[in-house]
Formats: C-alpha cells, sequence, structure tokens
C-alpha cells in the first residue's frame, strides 16, 4: 500500500533536536541600541549596550554572528560546574540532574558560535564530551537489565539528543518483548524447535535476546541499519497467521 | 455525535484559556508537532491553534513586506524574518506530517468516524481524493486484471472476514513520554498476563517509554506530552 517506505515520523532528526534547542532562553550582553522585537514567538529587547537581557538561542546567535552581542554562557557551562557533574556522574550509577535536558544541543551550538564567549573552552568542550561518554555507557548498562517484562522504562534526567540516540532501539526491544509475551504467541515447541532452538522455554529465550542486545549497543550500529537486527531474528513472518497474532 | 462535538468546544475553549495564561502559540504548536511526530495514529487536529497562528504569520508577512519597503534597519527585518520562517517551518511540518499519515491509513482512517472526525477540511478532501487515486490506480494497473474473486481493494479475497488489506496505525508502538502532573492508576493494559491488574504511577517531568495504547486517553486529554 501506498506509503509503506522505511520512513520513521516518530524520530527526530539531530536537526531539528537543534531547531528545538534553539529556543532556549540564554542572557546575552548587546553592544547596539535597538528596540523591542514583537516576534510570533515571543516579545524580546530592548536591546541597551553592556545591559544584560534575555533572548532565544537563535536570536542569540543570529545577533553574535554580526558581531553585535556577546553570549554569557549559562552556569552549568562553566569549568567547575562540569567538573563537579562529570565527579558525580562517575561515581553514581544514576544519571545527574544538573544539566539541562537541551545540554549536548546547546553546547554544540555555543561552542560552534560563540567560542570566544567560553572561559577555557578546550577544557570545557572535552568535560562535555567525558560526561557524555560516562553517561551514554550508564544508559548501554541500564538497557542489559530488560527482559520480558519489561513493560515500561523510566528514564531519570536522560537528555534529548542521548535519548533519541537509544530511542529506536529501546522500542523495538519493548515491542519484541511484548510481541513475543503475549499469550497468543505461547511457542508450540513442535513448530518452534526446528527454526530458532532457543526460543522453546523463558529463560533461554530472554538471555539470547540479551547479547543481541549488547552487540547492537555498540556505538557504530545505533546509528546504522543494524538495529534491525534482532527484530528480524525474533520475528517469525513464515508463522501461521495465529501465532502471528 | 452531539455530545462528542459538545465536549470538543469545551476542549478548545479550556486550550484558549490556556494558551492565554500560560505559553505562546509558537510553544503550543511545538507541543503539538512533538506529540504528532511521535504518535502511532493521527491525533486531533488543532483546529484554534492553526488558525490562530495563520493569522500571525499573516499579519507578520505583511509587516515584513512593508517594513522592507520602508528604510528599516536591515539587520532589525531579518530577525523577523528568521522568526517568521521558524514558525513557518513548524507548521509545514505539523501539517506534513498529518499528511504522511493520512497517506498510510487513507482507508482505515475514512473508515473509523473518531479518527475521520480528527481531521481539518482540507485534510478530509486530500483523503477523499487520495482514495480515489488509489483504487484507481490499482484496480486500472493490478485489480482489474485478477480473478473476480480477488479484486477488492480492501480485501485479499471474498472468503475474507474483514478488511484485511487495510494498513493501520500500530498502536503497541512505545513511546517516549513525559507527564505534567503526577498521574496515578495508569492501567498497563497489554503488559504480561500476571502484570495486567498492576497499576503505574508516573512523576512529573521524568522520562518514561511506554505502550502508547496505555496512555493514549492521556495524550488526547494533554496531560501527557511525547517527545
Amino acid at each position: 500500500m501506498a506509503g509503506q517506505s522505511n520512513h520513521e515520523p516518530s524520530l527526530f532528526s539531530a536537526e531539528e533536536l537543534e531547531f528545538i534547542a534553539e529556543d532556549e532562553i540564554v542572557d546575552i550582553v548587546p553592544n547596539i541600541k535597538m528596540g523591542p522585537l514583537n516576534l510570533i514567538s515571543g516579545d524580546f529587547g530592548p536591546f541597551t549596550p553592556q545591559i544584560v537581557t534575555q533572548a532565544p538561542l537563535w536570536l542569540a546567535i543570529a545577533l553574535k554572528k554580526r558581531g553585535k552581542c556577546s553570549i554569557c554562557p549559562p552556569q552549568w557551562m562553566s569549568d567547575e560546574k562540569l567538573t563537579q557533574v562529570l565527579e558525580a556522574e562517575r561515581q553514581s550509577q544514576e544519571i545527574s540532574d544538573q544539566l539541562p535536558f537541551h545540554y549536548v544541543e546547546i553546547s554544540r551550538l555555543l561552542f560552534d558560535h560563540a567560542p570566544d564567549n567560553i572561559h577555557e573552552i578546550y577544557k570545557v568542550r572535552s568535560l562535555i564530551e567525558d560526561i557524555r561518554n560516562v553517561r551514554f555507557h550508564k544508559v548501554q548498562t541500564d538497557l542489559e537489565a530488560f527482559n520480558g517484562r519489561t513493560i515500561a522504562v523510566k528514564i531519570k534526567n536522560l537528555s534529548a539528543m542521548e535519548v533519541n540516540i537509544v530511542r529506536p532501539f529501546i522500542g523495538r526491544a519493548l515491542q519484541a518483548f511484548l510481541k513475543h509475551d503475549s499469550p497468543e504467541l505461547i511457542p508450540d515447541p513442535e513448530r518452534v524447535s526446528d527454526r530458532t532452538p532457543h526460543v522453546v522455554n523463558n529463560a533461554p529465550r530472554v538471555t539470547g535476546l540479551t547479547k543481541v542486545c549488547k552487540k547492537c549497543l555498540s556505538m557504530e550500529s545505533l546509528y546504522s541499519t543494524s538495529v534491525d537486527e534482532p527484530y528480524t531474528v525474533h520475528t517469525h513472518s513464515n508463522f501461521p497467521k495465529t501465532l502471528n497474532r | 455525535m452531539a455530545s462528542s462535538s459538545g465536549m470538543e468546544e469545551e476542549r478548545d475553549s479550556m486550550e484558549d484559556y490556556e494558551a492565554l495564561i500560560s505559553t505562546t502559540d509558537v510553544e503550543l504548536l511545538k507541543r503539538a508537532w512533538r506529540n504528532e511526530k511521535a504518535a502511532p495514529e493521527i491525533l486531533r487536529f488543532e483546529f484554534q491553534l492553526v488558525s490562530r497562528l495563520r493569522e500571525q504569520i499573516e499579519l507578520m508577512e505583511d509587516t515584513i513586506h512593508d517594513k522592507s519597503t520602508s528604510s528599516t534597519d536591515p539587520l532589525f527585518l531579518s530577525l523577523f524574518q528568521m522568526d517568521f520562517d521558524r514558525t513557518l517551518f513548524l507548521l509545514r511540518s505539523y501539517l506534513r506530517i498529518r499528511i504522511q499519515k493520512i497517506e498510510k491509513y487513507m482507508f482505515h482512517i475514512r473508515k473509523t468516524d473518531e479518527l475521520w472526525n480528527r481531521l481539518s477540511k482540507e485534510e478530509k478532501e486530500f483523503t477523499e481524493v487520495c482514495i480515489e487515486d488509489l483504487k484507481q490506480h490499482l484496480e486500472e494497473s493490478v485489480l482489474s486484471k485478477l480473478p473476480a474473486t480477488y479484486q477488492s481493494i480492501l480485501r485479499q479475497s471474498v472468503t475474507s472476514e474483514k478488511d484485511d488489506m487495510v494498513p493501520e496505525p500500530e498502536l503497541d508502538t512505545f513511546v517516549l513520554c513525559r507527564s505534567k502532573e503526577y498521574l496515578t492508576g495508569i492501567q498497563l493494559e497489554d503488559g504480561p498476563v500476571d502484570d495486567r491488574s498492576k497499576l503505574f504511577e508516573m512523576e512529573p517531568g521524568v522520562l518514561h517509554f511506554i505502550c502508547y495504547k496505555s496512555i493514549k486517553a492521556l495524550v488526547e486529554s494533554g496531560k501527557i506530552d511525547l517527545l
């Protein structure tokens, strides 16, 4: 039928996430005088030289590009604060609540457009990189705890970009669990055994899938199509209709 | 039918009130856009919101036009233009996602009253035309050449008991959501058998991956945002 492409409208592209993050408010110090802006997305200004005022990130970057303001990086983007966060991230399995939902996008935009306004930029950049890695590793370990009983997953403080990376995998893994746990799908050992021997009873089936999870959770495959792999392994498309519900 | 449209009006006026006191229309559209993008099925068309934004966009278009002919500061003008472009992008993207869903599930939407009533007038017209065209195309290219028992566009063959060639949205999809308030007693009906009675709680601001089916009503009432 029409529209049966692989397009997934539910996924946000990195650009779309950046678009959303560009509405976050930052402090700017203008060096021009300009009246208030009454925009569709809100009223900003007036802008007076050397007076700190608030503006959405996209507006701040537009002014910055033309040399009309400097951007004050948000509090959490200082090198002391980030060092603390990194320390906290390393010490606990919990994900720290000290960073905003769009920290990856905001920091990236500021690195690209306002590098001269960030104090000790190299340090800040590498700290953010480290924090991302530590956090991502935690998410990966958390995912290993999934099993057939997982019906909902609660994720505290995960940021937009991190969520977007794991979304396709988690969504499909949970859906596969749900599908294979449904009562209509109680495996008939005789029919199943010749195709996928380890689907016969519950325990090995779970470990089987976990192994696949680990495999496709490696960084590179997260971005490639091999995320599909565990899914196709466990979707028995040639089964009679009653099994496929 | 009468009661449901009455409820809709009530919900619309509630929405208006919320919009007035809390956020800008752009913020509301962004929320609608995210929900629409993340939900597997088509959601209610934001009639009021879209018409309000259309007005604002037209107004802004005129303002930009007037300013570009007069001697306004080009920086000032370009900022207005950027804001205008951003809003327009959001609106177009919102409408486009809906069209994609309609193209995918047109037969299902057409025959399900609940979904059909969620479309705007223009979307309804589009769906009708789409169905007509697809029908005609399939009939000319394939169906007319098949044996008589296999010529239905909705069924595999005359022996099918129901419309089994109509794609439907997968409501079992897991979505990512965030609640605005403390919610309790969410029933995860699709959980494994022995968990069926277990009720689920949701704290505000915490992200959850959850089966769309079990929070469907909460998304529709605006208590939960998808993202």
